[in-house]
């Protein structure tokens, strides 16, 4: 990482429409460097002018190809960044924060639960999974968005699906013209998955699902301390500086945006934090 | 070969019964193989059964005219079926349809009613298993219409 403070111009070198509202950039530094990364990280990529906004990386740490982030236009400065074109160019600083400690889940079983755009995050994770697929046990997918419509990575989920070696299951809130999978939120899912109490589990998603999420894992008998969440909170130094992600006597930024279920429980609890 | 009540102790919605309640149970119970694409239940019938469901999934919805089946809730291995035969005036509020072959236990739901007011203990057994599946599916229900997706983080000015 360069100066943390600096943003470093980037180019968009490809840029995909998820859904109407959600678009992966996938971006190449303009002086040639390659950024190192680990899958749960995020950057602070930078609009030019408008301003930054804190994007997780949603592209394999493992391998050569360009940083993706996948953006949904939400506010100014991520309707800016959707906006850009292939060729365009942006700043970047980073990466920041906790990542999802892959190493230490090595040999266990995993589960991925996946809610709306907390699945950019995990796309990083799932694709590392599956490039060193012989680390891990068996590893279960949980995908839920609010219509088909609205499910970002389609072509690439139906690709894990078709492995073997991934169980992936696919939930919506409500089902849509032409849809023949499932409907029930994610919670639901749960109880039907493969989950060892001595598994690791990676959630993203809104906090409420992830606290029913958690619930349910807590339930199969998985402990706090092996929930692992990717908290979103108004990230803007990611220098835990600015206080502006603080948590509690966490900041987000830094302590996170991965934490353990058994630190972010009872910060979830206080109704003013 | 396996009983009814041998099943019945491996489907997840009987787990930890007693074993004399699986044996009055599974009296009341046949297995059924339901082709996909069969319409199980049809909103306004006679509601006089109830399916634990061993493999295959069913959709749960309502029919609206034009549209076909619109789902609400799927169904999967584990799951039950059918709660309206409990309540008077035991009429089905929804359609079902089977989206795979579905292998099912279904029971008969006047039997069972019977063997309930006979032993009300297992009445109560029973009573308490479909409030624990009438409470998950509220609790689901209820996170919908939070419509969790579609807001974003408040905390985020992204």
């Amino acid at each position: 990482m360069t100066a943390p403070m600096t943003p470093v111009a980037h180019r968009v070198v490809e840029r995909r429409q998820e859904t109407e509202d959600v678009v992966t950039l996938l971006l190449e530094a303009m002086d040639g460097s390659r950024l190192r990364y680990a899958a749960g990280q995020f950057n602070m990529l930078y609009a030019y002018p408008i301003g930054e906004v804190a994007i997780s990386i949603s592209a394999n740490p493992v391998g050569d190809g360009p940083v993706a982030h996948t953006v949904r236009d939400v506010g100014t400065v991520s309707h800016a960044l959707c906006g850009l074109r292939t060729g365009d160019s942006l700043g970047l600083r980073g990466p920041f924060g906790s990542d999802w400690g892959l190493d230490t889940a090595a040999g266990r079983d995993l589960v991925i639960v996946a809610g709306g755009i907390g699945l950019a995050p995990l796309r990083s994770v799932i694709t590392q999974v599956i490039s060193q697929r012989d680390r891990f046990g068996e590893v279960e997918v949980v995908i839920g968005a609010r219509t088909q419509e609205e499910l970002a990575f389609r072509d690439e989920i139906e690709a894990w699906r078709q492995r073997s070696d991934l169980s992936v299951h696919v939930t919506v809130d409500r089902a849509t013209a032409g849809w023949r999978g499932t409907v029930g939120v994610v919670t639901t899912v749960l109880p039907r998955i493969h989950c060892d109490p001595e598994a690791v589990a990676l959630m993203c998603g809104p906090e409420v699902m992830m606290r029913f999420t958690a619930l349910a894992l807590l339930d199969r008998g998985v402990p706090a301390s092996r929930i692992r969440v990717s908290m979103e909170r108004n990230m803007q130094c990611a220098v835990k500086q600015c206080g502006h992600c603080q948590l509690g006597s966490s900041f987000i930024c830094a302590d996170g945006p991965v934490m353990t279920w058994d630190r972010v429980e009872p910060l979830l609890e206080v109704r003013q934090l | 070969m396996n009983t009814i009540a041998d099943e019945l102790a491996n489907h997840r919605f009987f787990a930890k019964i007693e074993p004399d309640y699986l044996q009055v149970i599974g009296g009341c119970g046949r297995n059924v193989v339901v082709p996909s694409g069969t319409t199980i239940i049809r909103e306004g019938a006679q509601a006089d059964a109830f399916w634990a469901l061993r493999t295959g999934r069913v959709a749960l919805g309502v029919v609206a005219p034009g549209r076909g089946l619109q789902t609400l809730e799927t169904l999967h291995a584990g799951d039950i079926l059918g709660w309206a035969w409990l309540f008077p005036p035991y009429r089905w509020h929804f359609d079902a349809e089977a989206l795979d072959d579905v292998h099912a236990i279904v029971f008969d739901a006047a039997c069972l009613r019977g063997k309930c007011q006979a032993d009300p203990a297992l009445g109560f057994d029973l009573t308490q298993r479909f409030a624990s599946i009438l409470e998950e599916r509220l609790q689901a229900t209820r996170m919908r219409l939070l419509d969790l997706y579609g807001q974003p983080n408040p905390e985020s000015r992204a």
